[in-house]
Formats: structure tokens, sequence, C-alpha cells
């Protein structure tokens, strides 16, 4: 696991790829979203969590396949499996530099859209500070399995948010809610379903990923 | 015996084409065989499924007396392939490739080892160079530094000689000789009889997924063997 995790790590601190789409791309979609909205209008706030997500979420998407794909060039992938390994520690490996190359990713545009939507800065930040790391999870684990599933498809760009998206609804659906009910002034108990929600599908996207990751790789 | 290959009515189908058919095949340990045949005979999805990169859709495989279905892993250890690509990452060097298959190998003396590849193949120059940079015949030789690092009892190779140069191709058959004598069985996929005499002890030959013809090869079978592979059964 260790040795998986620091390869992964060396090649995107020499590259710079993922992250570099992922800081891209994720702000290109901030400016984009935070200029659809009127400045004035009251909804704007209501609308500020559905933005923020979004922008993580298609940046992210790129960024998971993009993970994936490195592996294709000199069919390094087929490397990995030939590893005398579980092969369900790839898939938690991959799932873990997933993992912190979106938190990372955003550390950088959670402030981003506090700039843009006009939000108090440490209120904001202290209200995500829990719950970034609990849905990026279930969207790392989610991600990193499709992905292996469509990086032997012909349209594989394509496939993963196709086949990741729907299923992925009801984890995105507690992102904005709690995001929302908490900038509102909620308290955690009050958000506390939408906590075990994305706790459960954490949980549940993780054990099939490492239990169907043989399975899912397979030519 | 300790690193025998078996395959016992093994088929193997990508869509409706069969790749491997009700294949039989028992290869001995410490020999060293090639497989033969036409394109499309079969020949790298039989390693592939010796290799655990497929799965059969029916029959059983043993290698080493394990099965790769339940034992994957275990048979992972004992195995090394080598297919037309290098699995090696571009963006790292050829020490920290070569680091890497030791790590996930768990040798317990892997600098060592890799000090001893690297001068093997002739890299030691090159190693601290991105893979990136390397010729394919370079990746190619670093990719049998790992196998050299892993030193397996089941070496399972797909056209090794394709891109080497001849002092490469030299220093890789003087390998294969090398983990033979260590008793490591050798399976080889080639379309050239020079290589086949050259480094194996018998030959399959392969048309549809099935053994069309098998037998002990030497450098005066040659002739027979060219002939074997033209003949309208082997290219059916």
């Amino acid at each position: 696991m260790i040795a998986l995790l620091w390869k992964d790590l060396v090649i995107e601190l020499r590259t710079k790829e993922t992250l570099a789409s992922l800081f891209l791309l994720g702000t290109l979609l901030l400016i984009v979203l935070s200029f659809a909205f009127d400045p004035t209008h009251p909804m704007r706030e209501q609308s500020a969590p559905g933005v923020l997500w979004v922008a993580i979420i298609f940046a992210g998407t790129s960024a998971i396949n993009r993970s994936l794909l490195r592996e294709r060039e000199n069919d390094c992938f087929a490397g990995l499996l030939l590893a005398p390994i579980d092969r369900g520690t790839i898939y938690l490996a991959k799932t873990v530099v997933n993992l912190i190359l979106l938190l990372v990713a955003e550390a950088f545009l959670i402030p981003l859209f506090i700039f843009f939507f006009n939000l108090p800065f440490l209120a904001t930040v202290a209200r995500l500070a829990l719950v970034a790391p609990v849905i990026t999870l279930g969207f790392a684990a989610i991600g990193t399995l499709f992905a292996a599933i469509s990086l032997r498809t012909r349209a594989r760009e394509i496939m993963l948010p196709l086949l990741m998206l729907p299923l992925a609804t009801p984890l995105f659906l507690a992102a904005v809610e709690i995001t929302r009910d908490l900038m509102n002034g909620a308290s955690y108990a009050d958000v506390s379903h939408w906590f075990k929600l994305a706790c459960t599908f954490d949980v549940v996207f993780l054990v099939v990923g490492w239990l169907t990751f043989e399975y899912a790789a397979a030519e | 015996m300790q690193n025998t290959i078996e395959l016992s009515d093994v088929s193997r189908s990508f869509g409706r084409v069969r790749a491997v058919d009700r294949l039989n095949l028992t290869i001995a340990s410490g020999t060293a065989t090639a497989l033969m045949g036409p394109n499309g005979a079969g020949k790298t999805t039989l390693l592939k499924l010796c290799a655990t990169l497929l799965a059969p859709d029916s029959g059983r495989i043993r290698l080493a007396g394990l099965d790769p279905a339940t034992d994957g892993a275990a048979v992972r250890t004992r195995t090394a392939y080598l297919g037309h690509d290098s699995h090696l990452y571009a963006d790292l060097t050829a020490e920290e490739n070569l680091r890497f298959t030791a790590r996930l190998h768990r040798l317990a003396d892997g600098h060592r080892r890799i000090d001893d590849a690297l001068d093997r193949i002739g890299l030691r120059a090159a190693a601290r160079r991105p893979v990136r940079t390397f010729s394919r015949g370079m990746q190619q030789r670093c990719a049998l530094a790992r196998i050299l690092l892993q030193q397996p009892g089941v070496l399972l190779l797909d056209e090794p000689a394709t891109g080497l140069d001849v002092t490469a191709r030299d220093v890789l058959y003087e390998i294969v000789r090398e983990l033979r004598r260590n008793g490591t069985t050798v399976l080889v996929t080639t379309h050239d009889v020079s290589e086949c005499v050259a480094i194996c002890d018998s030959a399959i030959l392969l048309a549809r997924g099935r053994v069309t013809w098998s037998g002990a090869v030497g450098p005066a079978d040659r002739a027979t063997l060219e002939e074997r592979l033209r003949s309208p059964l082997a290219s059916a």
C-alpha cells in the first residue's frame, strides 16, 4: 500500500497533471457559475453550495479519470495487476491518492468560492471543514471504482461520469443539503441524518470497491 | 514438480471469438517451452491466463501447484510476465521503477538486487534517467531487470526479443538460460524459430486455440519446425 501511494504521489509531484487540471477546471467552473447568478439576488446565497459542489464534482471527475488513465501508458495497469498483492489494495491506494489530491484542490477552491460569493471566510471554512472530507471520501471511493471499470472501455472519458453520477446522486444531494443548512446557521446535529447518509455511502463504496476491484479491473 | 504449469480443458473467449479452446497442457518444472503459431492462435491469451491477467471461462489452471483463481497473490509471487509493453512508469527513473517492483514484491535485499540487475543489463549509467527518455530497447532491458529482481519460479515471456538489439537479445537469452539452471520454468511465445531453438528445449504449436503439435526441439530441428509452422494446419 505504501509503495503504491509513494509511486502515485511522486509521479504527481513531478508532473502536476492532476492537480493542475483540478485547479484550472475547478476555478473556471466557479467563475462561470458565479457569473451566472445575479449578485444582488437573494437566492444567490442559496445556490452557492450547489455551485461549489458542481465545480468540485466536474473537476474531480476529470482528475480521477486522469489518475487511472495514467496507468495505460506502457500498460502499467497490467503491471499493477501482476503484483503479488491483493488487488483490493490497488483500489484502496488509488482511492487514498485521489482523496489527497481532491482535498488539496478543495483547500484552494473553497477560499475562491468564498471570495466569489462574498461569504464570511472563517465561518464558512469552519462549517465546511468536516463536510468536505466526508463527501470527498465517498466521491473518491465511487470515482476510483468506476474509473477502473471504464478504463478498458472504448469511450472511457465519457463512461466515468455516465456510470458514476447517477449512482453518486445521494452523496451529492447530501453534500449540497449539509452545506446549505450549515451556511444558514444550522448545527451539525440538525444535519446529522445527511451526515449519516454520506458516511454510509463512504463505507458501502469503499467495501464494494475493495471487494470487486479484481473483477472491475479484469480484461 | 515444483514449478509445473498445468492446464486442463481451459477455454477463454473474447465475445464470439474463442482464443483458447479446451486446451490441455503440462509443462515440466525447469524446462523452457516455446509457444508458436500464427497470429490469433491464442499464444498471448494463454500466457495471460497463466499470469492471472485473464481468468479462464472454463477449465483449470495450476501453476507451481497453486490455483490462480483462489491463490492469485501467491501465484504472482512466483510468476514473472514480460509482454509487449514494459509496464514501466515513464515519469519515474529506471532505478525508481525497480525500487517500486522490489517494494511490491517485498524483497528484503532489494537494494543489492537492484544494483546487480542494473549492472547485469547495462543500464547503470542511465539508472537515474526518467524512463520516458529511454529507447524501446532500453525500456525492454529495464523490464528484464525487473525479472532479474523477482527471480521467479515461472517466467512468462511474450515475444521478448521484439525491439532488442543483438547485444540486449544475447543478454536476454543468457538470463533465460541462467534462470532455467536455477529451476525456473520458462514459457515463451515467439515467431522466431532461431529464438525457439536458442533458448527452448521443447515447442508447442497452436492454431485456433488448440495444440496442433508439441515435442522436443534442438538446433537440428530448425528446418522441421519451420515446415510445421508453414503447414496448412498451423495456419488454419
